[in-house]
């Protein structure tokens, strides 16, 4: 059996085949590290085994802990896994990957699913603490708007890392996208004032709005963020409003703090999870969906601009398990 | 929020409050709360593995089970435990050679350039004359981000001349060095994934043609049970020497602390506490395990005290405060000192939740209410405040008026000033001073 055997079929409008296969690609890359390693180990402690007894438990539990699901989560699943398994029942470890598969997919489908794009321009927010990857990710969200032959502007509202505006000014000339900037050091609220007024007039489709990053229990550094979603509030009239949280895959149990006090302080409507192509686990994801039931919406897969995918639920979840170590990975 | 290792052991023996002896099956229970603890916090599952066996062989050593504090006897093991992994104090760098060279390495994002820019600016403090080599030709506008850095600590900043890779950069900073003499050569360096076979091979001829004194793996406080293995490798390809944490200003536990330096066997030796370019301070291992068990950071408050405040102010206060005839004065000294310490509500973040701040929401201390209870104090008479108890109806309802607020929160204050009063009795009789003798 091949992975691509039990995933669902994509829920978009079927992708042409070549486009189909580099996300696969790309997944298979981002996670490819993540499965091998963890699951080896719990596919060797639990072949031969009879039946699912402590010893196996506490391998699951470890692999999961391992992916950074966090002990909440990992309890949660393990819980539900153990309510569908008779004690006499013979131990199938396909078949525990499955449900398990199945478990953590509903912990992720659960979350509300994101609005389909209304008509109309859309301006998208990136937010997150620093260097989780937001300007390399709105550099990809504009490409990938590109690709739709959308119209699209960026805005350098991080006006205070140092060369924060020229790095997103390098990436506008790159992907050939203007970018709206003000001086360094500048009011961002301002940059994202003036940004909604050009996009307006040059009748933009995706206005994408970088900003500085700031750990989430700096209150002043929140408010600021607030007033920056406020003027889009405001100013922005007609757009489709889109707040979308950066997490790096690598972070621990903290991603679920940061993602609680950013929605708080400014309505998250999703996660981009980036860098999920080292041995990153991104586990964390399923944690913030069940504990905040915040959809995770990107992945970022690498640094290049074409390096983004859409989140499915069912298919990260089988990713972050793996293919059972005795079938080949295609 | 998480729970701290002390709320959760409490839970764990609270049940056996007059027994005196603990089972076999306690000890275990305090044992899986010490290994939730440590997991919450992102400690890699397989460290967290071998220490929690390892406090389990001592405390059976120590015979806690025959302990009459056995929680605070579980705490002290596992907090010593953790110091002594987390190693040594951090140490300055060391920089042998003409120039020393300092290379930097880590992830993407683990905030490289921003630590140079730190290095060069406590370099400079110490007299010594860095250059910063700006070596990260991946990222768009690292080396613009890095000219800037140096700008703002007044560090000059060799930057890639034509088509220049990352080696021959580095290698003309060395000569630049020399050539304007300069002590210090600061290398940052690209972020990398620690599976990028060609990066990796890329830094490790960097390292190769600069041999540096001092080769540090910057990794971010935030990091997961990942962080294991991408310090196993760059520990693997390097001969790392020490670890910057960075982004200790944030509230993760750190985990990842104590992981990286279980498999790096490298001493952790400065941490990033803030945006700005001081915002690097030496690694304290004793308060990097409160952190992790989330104690509370009662060291980090007492020497933020001691910066900010004036010490004989402080000392005279303190007795003051523990005395018995503690008054309004006091009081209104006391909310000076505060107010000397930042935001109330960060101060109180530092505190452990144990004890008599149990409870507490810092976000419920309001910095005006601070302002007007300083205004009630201010509109007393000496004598009032020395003797609070001659405060009378015609007194307080001057007392209002003259600070604008209304008998109803004077009346406020000189109760919160009692409740006050009677906690430091309580903790004259030991809350504190066990807290403190922690550190020792």
């Amino acid at each position: 059996m091949t992975t691509d055997e039990t995933l669902e079929p994509a829920p978009a409008p079927s992708l042409p085949e070549p486009e189909r296969k580099s996300f696969w690609k790309k997944l298979r890359r981002g996670l490819r590290m993540t499965h091998t390693e963890i699951f080896e180990r719990f596919d060797a402690a639990v072949s031969g085994k009879a039946m699912v007894d402590d010893e196996v438990i506490e391998y699951l539990e470890e692999s999961l802990i391992g992916a950074d699901l966090g002990v909440e989560t990992t309890m949660e699943l393990i819980e539900r896994l153990r309510g569908g398994v008779r004690p006499s029942e013979a131990l199938d470890v396909l078949k525990l990957r499955e449900r398990l598969v199945d478990e953590m997919a509903v912990l992720l489908l659960d979350a509300p699913q994101p609005r389909p794009q209304a008509e109309g321009p859309l301006v998208t927010l990136l937010v997150g603490v620093n260097g989780t990857g937001k300007t390399t990710s709105a550099a990809k969200l504009a490409r990938r708007s590109l690709d739709r032959d959308e119209r699209v502007l960026l805005a350098a509202a991080d006006t205070f890392r140092a060369a924060a505006i020229e790095q997103l000014v390098l990436w506008g000339e790159r992907l050939g996208v203007d970018v709206i900037r003000q001086h360094a050091g500048g009011d961002p609220a301002a940059v994202v004032f003036d940004a909604l007024q050009a996009g307006r007039a040059r009748r933009v489709d995706h206005l994408i709005v970088d900003t500085a990053g700031r750990l989430h229990n700096k209150e002043h550094l929140m408010a600021e963020l607030a007033k920056i979603r406020r003027v889009i509030e405001r100013e922005g009239e007609g757009w489709e409003q889109h707040t979308v949280l950066v997490i790096d895959a690598t972070t621990g149990q903290n991603a679920v703090t940061q993602a609680r006090e950013f929605t708080r302080a400014v309505d998250v409507d999703g996660v981009l999870l980036a860098k999920i192509d080292g041995t990153a686990k991104g586990g964390v994801a399923v944690a913030i969906a069940r504990d905040l039931r915040l959809p995770i919406l990107h992945l970022g897969v690498g640094e290049q601009p074409g390096d983004l995918v859409d989140f499915r639920p069912r298919d990260f979840a089988t990713a972050l398990l793996g293919p059972p170590s005795s079938s080949p990975v295609g | 929020m998480f729970d701290g290792l002390q709320e959760r052991l409490q839970g764990v023996f609270r049940h056996l409050k007059g027994e005196g002896r603990v089972s076999e099956e306690v000890l275990k229970g305090a044992l899986r709360e010490i290994r939730m603890a440590l997991l919450e916090a992102d400690v890699n599952f397989r460290v967290v593995k071998s220490f929690v066996q390892r406090i389990g062989e001592q405390a059976e050593g120590q015979k806690v089970l025959e302990s009459l504090t056995p929680d605070q006897q579980v705490i002290k093991i596992v907090r010593d435990e953790l110091v002594s992994l987390l190693g040594e104090e951090g140490a300055e760098l060391r920089l042998d050679g003409r120039p020393a060279v300092v290379l930097l390495c880590g992830l993407q994002g683990s905030g490289k350039t921003t630590t140079a820019g730190k290095l060069g600016l406590r370099l400079t403090q110490r007299d010594r004359h860095p250059l910063l080599v700006a070596g990260d030709l991946q990222r768009a506008a690292a080396v613009e981000q890095l000219v800037q850095v140096g700008a703002g600590v007044g560090v000059p900043v060799v930057v890639p001349e034509g088509a220049e890779d990352v080696v021959a950069v580095a290698e003309r900073a060395l000569s630049v060095a020399r050539d304007r003499g300069h002590d210090v050569v600061l290398v940052d360096t690209a972020g990398r994934l620690h599976i990028d076979d060609e990066l990796m091979a890329e830094i490790r001829r960097l390292a190769e043609a600069l041999s540096p004194t001092e080769t540090l793996f910057v990794a971010d406080a935030m990091t997961g049970q990942d962080a294991v293995k991408s310090a196993t490798e760059f520990a693997q390809a390097l001969d790392l020497t020490g670890v910057i944490l960075t982004k200790l200003d944030g509230d993760a536990r750190g985990g990842a602390a104590l992981s990286i330096r279980s498999v790096a066997k490298v001493p952790i030796r400065f941490v990033g506490t803030g945006e700005k370019a001081e915002d690097l301070e030496s690694f304290h291992p004793d308060r990097m395990a409160s952190r992790i068990l989330g104690m509370g950071d009662v060291l980090s408050l007492i020497e933020k005290a001691e910066a900010g405040l004036d010490s004989d102010e402080t000392e005279r206060l303190a007795k003051r405060i523990a005395s018995r005839d503690f008054n309004l004065e006091d009081l209104r000294d006391q909310l000076l000192q505060m107010r000397k310490l930042g935001p109330l509500s960060q101060v109180l973040q530092m505190l452990p939740k144990a004890g008599p701040l149990r409870g507490l929401d810092p976000s419920m201390v309001d910095e005006s209410q601070l302002r007007q209870t300083e205004a009630i104090i201010n509109s007393m008479t000496r004598e009032e405040r020395r003797r609070p108890q001659i405060l009378n109806g015609s007194r307080r309802r001057r007392i209002a008026r003259g600070s604008g607020t209304s008998v109803q929160k004077v009346n406020q204050l000189l109760k919160q000033y009692r409740a006050m009063k009677k906690m430091m009795k309580q903790m004259r009789g030991g809350w504190l001073q066990k807290t403190l003798k922690m550190k020792g």
